[in-house]
């Protein structure tokens, strides 16, 4: 088989990952982007591990075992992202992450949350006071 | 365009280098590949419609498709091993997370117009570098490169199994300490916020101003949970 095949399809999945990361709105499609750049990058290794097997005298299989060392990352990836997703909707109401803007540098803020978002901030304030 | 250019610099300069590929063959592609490029035809199909669709749900099931289309992919590749790791661990487990979050979320059932953010024109553009980008790259580079599929497969579940234990056993150790970390870190985020602000503050000076705190917190943590449930 060409190696091209593989490297192309890599190349494409992990650039149409990047644009669902970039362009997507909802924190849970975020995720499912990152999933297909993680796919694209194993696809990759195990492509050049089968050609480099063949290829090399004695191989140790890195890029199989990077492999599944990456799909068990991953697994631990979703699981922590979700659970942040879940908090960060349990606390806010939304998971969309354009309005997630607490720390962003701006001086106006003509958001719709901007009140809750000033109140909190005020409670904020107060309870490092009375904390401190 | 890219690849027109780069089988014409293929064929000009193909009297030096392709002396190992005219035993392959350039433009007749024997079965495997074929079945590798409609996979990943649908695949590649299957991924555009994941980010560009406006309801969430099929998108969570647009990436079945995908996931599953790699795990031929995988398979044509020889690599038998991965590609049911891949279907038991992705297919099986990722995805019904990700619907799972999709539930917990209240993703609204049918088209959501806001699914995409403003600046989709520009990751449109980002994007569509990059592919050229690399696509160019990797096709002027390994053009004269083929796998030799012939053989013993090189991704059985013997020769990966040998080689993890063999080589890859302290990875593989390290692997699973951080799955415990990450098991404990997901269960300490998912707690319910109102059982860590009751508890008081350990370095608190007074009682007055502790009591201030906590009252203000459940009131904080009641008011979101009010916003959660809206």
């Amino acid at each position: 088989m060409h190696l091209a095949y593989p490297a192309v399809l890599s190349a494409l999945l992990f650039c149409t990952g990047l644009y669902g990361v970039l362009a997507r709105r909802n924190a849970i499609l975020v995720l499912m982007s990152v999933e297909l750049m993680l796919n694209a990058v194993n696809l990759n290794l195990v492509a050049f591990d089968v050609w480099l097997s063949r290829a090399a005298e004695e191989t140790l299989h890195s890029g199989q075992a990077l492999t599944l060392f990456t799909i068990a990352i991953a697994a631990a990836e979703i699981g922590i992202g979700l659970a942040i997703v879940l908090a960060v909707h349990r606390n806010r109401g939304t998971a969309d992450i354009d309005k997630l803007r607490d720390t962003a540098e701006r001086h106006d803020s003509d958001g719709p949350d901007h009140d809750a978002l000033a109140a909190e901030r005020s409670d904020e304030d107060q309870k490092a006071e009375a904390t401190a | 365009m890219i690849l027109a250019a780069s089988s014409a610099t293929y064929l000009a300069t193909g009297h030096t280098t392709g002396a190992a590929a005219q035993t392959h063959g350039f433009l007749s592609p024997t079965g495997v590949e074929i079945a590798f490029l409609l996979v990943g035809l649908v695949t590649f199909g299957a991924a555009l419609v994941t980010v560009t669709t406006k309801q969430l749900v099929h998108a969570a099931l647009w990436l079945v498709v995908t996931l599953g289309g790699l795990a031929v992919e995988y398979l044509l590749l020889t690599a038998e091993f991965i590609a049911w790791v891949q279907v038991l661990i992705y297919v099986g487990s990722v995805v019904v997370l990700l619907l799972f979050g999709l539930m917990l979320t209240r993703a609204p059932i049918g088209r959501s117009p806001d699914a995409d953010s403003g600046n989709r024109w520009a990751a449109l553009a980002v994007a569509v570098a990059a592919a050229a980008a690399l696509v160019w790259v990797v096709v002027d580079a390994f053009r004269t490169t083929w796998i030799d599929l012939d053989g013993p497969a090189a991704g059985s579940t013997e020769a990966t199994g040998a080689s993890l234990f063999q080589n890859w056993v302290l990875p593989f150790e390290a692997l699973s300490v951080l799955l415990l970390a990450a098991l404990v870190g997901a269960i300490v985020l998912s707690r319910k916020a109102k059982a860590e602000s009751s508890s008081p503050p350990v370095n608190a000076p007074a009682t007055t101003k502790s009591s201030r705190t906590i009252t203000e917190s459940s009131g904080n943590a009641g008011r979101s949970e009010q916003e959660g449930a809206r």
